[in-house]
């Protein structure tokens, strides 16, 4: 394999520089005089020309699968085509350079951005009012529960207890402790969809809410959707839908009209803004009227052809991030919602559909269909039928890496033993879900042929199989201080 | 537009293949009486041309005027290379690296950066980023929490009002109970915080420099803090470290920042990031994702994220967290910013900062009328008493392309006639000497 990059700290050298500054046009002032006991001694960064900077991120660059290269099926995180206009709107002069406490009448193009698209996300969802503030789906997720937590708390109602189906993401029970509720695991049934009279058992008056997933994790439509949120309705309880995978449907069906309380948007998902190697995203918090004096503080509103943030919210959660939220992110998919509009938005969950069933279609009797329902926008394979070979779903996913194409999202939902989590995204020609079969049935084959092949996997990536254990071990999260540095606080 | 590449063709046989005759038969697992009925009720779609045409319309209605506003967001200078690295599509188009054997780059750069943190914050570990410094402030709550067994935390009320009211959101939830520590004119009242202080007290929170731009005794607090045996958990801003002595110096427990002022576009708030790092003994309760360097099966050097056995997709509802998307690409960029400025350009940038904001708080100081109400040192933002309302000033100045600074009466009636001003790098004499002029317009009213 090629030589490991090494790191800035290596890189550096003492003298070196890539910035400049003008000469300084005010007399100048000494910290250590100023501050003495509280100045800075070294602060050990490193000493770099612009290079250096510019060659070693390059070259660790290189060492990425990224959506522009290749195929990247990776399951739930859709992982569709970030359309290049989007990085162009988001760097325009008086949207990139703007204070966010810019007072409202200098911001008024700004506020017109976050207004509209929160009008858009509702007709989109089917919701009455939306926070744009959530950084993150998770944060959205967050965000939403702890509106949850505010309603029952406004009404009186000693309600601790979040109903969370098993197939559920991981985030769904994280944010529900976080909000101080008690996670209760609900089974799905034998089709992996919520089992209404389980539900209906599940459901108690200590009880705030059922979390869903729709199409849940395996890709599967709720078909008693309504109905379960009738059920939860009845008893006084509401219900929250994680909205990862809106995509499947956007334009075909609205959460809202089936009875949704509350759901999540994940902007990174949906609406093609970058996943970043892992963010920044965005989670707007959609609501319906009864959630609607919960949301964050502040909301934007239009009086006549103004626009305001209007902070006067009594019942609000309060902030959930210091600011407006992630505004590039929003800029980013009230651009890409302009562009495609209605018919286009429709076509985006057509297409992601199509290509998801395609790929299933090339894929059956290659791999374990454990579910076997209409799928939507992804599809769950279980690499259980290997196993009788010595290879687990591990090794499928390291080999694909040989093939040049990122691996599904693997050993998620929980509920499917060695599972493949399959999301071509709508962005993928038939070709490249093509090469994607070809290269999954001749891994299968591999798997009778050369097992070892499989479990010696990968071979041509810029590293092998990462000692992980040793990792969690030894705990070397950052690059040592060399031995001759001196103490920080060394005047 | 459309980002789909399926001609009619394509769909056909694709169809064919599954065996089923339209798209349409496709979605027939949703019900039809919750399918919508026709179109969505969008805006006609625009070409490229057209899109980026309204962009800069809506975008001209914003004003950008000399800013010298902060208050958690500041107008400092971002080298080409920052955004010219983000905007590889390696970086920007990948997502967490769960394969990691693919994703070197992107976990390389998150080692490099949490090594670039520790070392500016002279702290042992760090995360791959927060949020933002709010968040990462709430988020510190539970950790000490957890770490002490102990049910309060104390905030000071020099910490950013957004800030301490995302920490309140957050401890809504968490059941912590929050004390606010009174600030004695514009510093934390260490006599105050002494007294509060007991054994059921997990953390103080504290911001330096505080909300109102003043240097905390953070030396104090710390030996306060420690003497109670409670966390002492830190929120700074990462250019001052280049002229003040890190988290690390008085011993803090926990330090976090809003990583905006390393080279990140203002935007209106967002995307920013939250620097999050801590003592060592605290990683296995630390939040968010961590980096850490390991072995391939041939013994070549590579990285992966550790320890996610903290983490929601391992750990469901006993995680230390519910974060799963930090702000890695933001990350990346203060990481670029910092290898940038480096040892040498971080100080001269602070430098720059304290000597700008000490040339106008002087000429400040001067106009009749006008005052500087902190009484502590401050580095790069400092208060000024205004002889009428901050409000209008704001206002007057945005008329004039002048973003005065941030009117503080917005936070607290007390402070009707408090203008929290802010001076980077970026300001140039002649822009303060207009600020100025323009303020002295007042005081002679």
């Amino acid at each position: 394999m090629s030589q490991p990059e090494k790191s800035l700290f290596e890189l550096s050298s003492p003298g070196r520089r890539a910035w400049s500054l003008p000469a300084l046009d005010v007399p100048e002032v000494d910290p250590k005089q100023t501050f003495k006991d509280s100045a800075r001694g070294d602060n050990h960064l490193p000493e770099l020309s612009e290079v250096d900077i510019a060659r070693h991120f390059a070259r660790l660059s290189a060492l990425n699968h990224h959506v522009d290269k290749g195929f990247y099926p990776l399951g739930s995180c859709t992982m569709k085509y970030n359309p290049k206009v989007n990085e162009k709107a988001c760097r325009i002069q008086g949207l990139a350079d703007i204070h966010p406490m810019l007072p409202r009448k200098a911001a008024q193009g700004a506020l017109r951005i976050m207004y509209e698209l929160a009008e858009f996300l509702k007709e989109i969802v089917g919701m009455d009012a939306v926070t744009l503030q959530p950084a993150a789906g998770a944060h959205g997720e967050l965000t939403g529960i702890m509106m949850i937590r505010k309603y029952f708390e406004k009404r009186r109602e000693d309600r601790l207890e979040v109903l969370v189906p098993d197939s559920a993401h991981g985030t769904n029970p994280a944010s529900v402790t976080v909000s101080g509720f008690k996670s209760v695991q609900i089974k799905s049934n034998d089709k992996g969809e919520i089992d209404p009279a389980e539900l209906d058992r599940a459901c108690t008056d200590c009880v705030a809410c059922l979390m869903v997933t729709n199409p849940n994790t395996l890709g599967i439509f709720e078909p008693e959707v309504k109905k379960i949120c009738d059920i939860m309705h009845a008893k006084g309880s509401l219900v929250y839908l994680d909205g990862a995978n809106l995509n499947a449907y956007t334009g075909i069906h609205r959460p809202g009209d089936a009875g949704f309380d509350c759901m999540h948007i994940n902007l990174h998902k949906t609406f093609s803004t970058p996943h970043g190697g892992g963010g920044p995203g965005s989670g707007p918090v959609a609501v319906n009227r009864k959630l609607e004096p919960f949301l964050p503080r502040p909301v934007v509103r239009k009086d006549g052809d103004r626009y305001r943030l209007d902070f006067n919210r009594p019942d609000s959660i309060g902030r959930v991030l210091a600011f407006n939220g992630n505004f590039g992110v929003l800029v980013r998919a009230w651009t890409y919602i302009r562009m495609l509009g209605a018919d286009g938005l429709r076509d985006a969950a057509e297409a992601a559909v199509l290509n998801a069933n395609y790929v299933r279609a090339g894929l059956e009797g290659v791999f374990d269909l454990p579910y076997k329902e209409r799928s939507l926008h992804e599809v769950v394979f279980s690499g259980s039928n290997l196993k009788k070979y010595g290879v687990k779903t591990l090794d499928v996913a390291k080999r694909l890496l040989d093939h040049g194409l990122h691996a599904p999202t693997v050993y998620f939902p929980l509920i499917v033993p060695e599972a493949l989590m399959i999301e071509p995204t709508e962005t993928e020609s038939i070709e490249s879900c093509d090469a994607f079969v070809q290269a999954m049935k001749s891994i299968a084959e591999e798997a009778a042929t050369d097992p070892d092949a499989l479990r010696a996997a990968p071979r041509k990536t810029p590293v092998r199989r990462l000692d992980e254990a040793r990792a969690s071990r030894e705990l070397d999260v950052r690059y040592p201080l060399t031995e001759d540095a001196v103490g920080d606080t060394e005047a | 537009m459309k980002y789909t590449p399926h001609t009619d063709a394509d769909r056909a046989l694709m169809l064919e293949r599954i065996g089923v005759k339209s798209v349409e038969d496709l979605f027939s697992g949703i019900p039809a009486d919750i399918r919508v009925k026709g179109r969505l009720n969008l805006p006609e779609p625009l070409s490229e041309m057209e899109v980026l045409a309204e962009l800069g319309r809506i975008a001209a209605s914003n004003r950008s005027p000399v800013c010298f506003a902060g208050a958690g967001a500041y107008d400092h200078f971002s080298p080409a290379i920052v955004d010219t690295i983000v905007s590889r599509p390696e970086f920007y188009t990948a997502y967490t690296p769960y394969q990691a054997e693919v994703s070197q780059g992107t976990l390389q750069a998150i080692y490099e950066f949490q090594s670039l943190v520790c070392r500016l914050f002279d702290m042992d570990v760090a995360n791959a980023s927060m949020y933002d410094c709010a968040s990462a402030l709430a988020e510190t709550t539970h950790l000490a929490r957890d770490q002490t067994s102990r049910a309060k935390v104390l905030v000071s009320e020099g910490v950013h009002p957004h800030h301490i009211e995302v920490v309140r959101t957050y401890a809504h939830g968490l059941n912590i109970p929050l004390k606010p520590v009174p600030l004695d004119r514009d510093v934390t009242d260490v006599t105050e915080l002494r007294r509060m202080l007991s054994d059921d007290v997990a953390a103080v929170i504290v911001q330096h420099p505080n909300f109102l731009g003043s240097i905390e005794p953070m030396a104090e607090i710390s030996a306060a803090a420690h003497q109670a045996d409670a966390l002492l958990t830190v929120s700074v801003d990462p250019i001052s470290l280049g002229v003040l002595a890190p988290p690390g110096a008085y011993d803090a427990d926990i330090a976090v920042a809003d990583g905006q002022s390393l080279g990140i576009p203002l935007s209106y708030g967002g995307p920013y990031l939250g620097l999050f790092a801590a003592k060592k003994r605290f990683i296995r309760r630390m939040p968010g994702r961590i980096s850490a360097k390991t072995v391939d099966v041939d013994g070549n050097t590579g990285y992966v994220l550790a320890l996610q056995t903290r983490e929601q997709h391992i750990r469901r509802e006993r995680a230390t967290s519910n974060i799963c998307t930090n702000q890695a690409l933001v990350a990346l960029a203060a990481s670029v910013y910092l290898s940038v400025m480096g040892k040498e350009g971080i100080k001269a940038v602070a430098c720059h900062c304290l000597a700008k904001a000490r040339y106008l708080a002087d000429r400040i100081a001067a106009l009749p009328g006008f005052g500087i109400a902190n009484q502590a040192l401050f580095f790069k933002e400092f208060t000024v008493s205004t002889p009428v309302p901050a409000r209008d000033i704001v206002a007057k100045g945005i008329e004039q392309d002048l973003l005065p600074g941030v009117d503080l009466g917005m936070f607290d009636n007390k402070w009707q006639n408090r203008l929290l001003v802010a001076v980077t790098e970026k300001r140039t004499k002649a822009e303060m000497d207009r600020l100025a002029e323009f303020l002295g317009g007042f005081g002679s009213q």
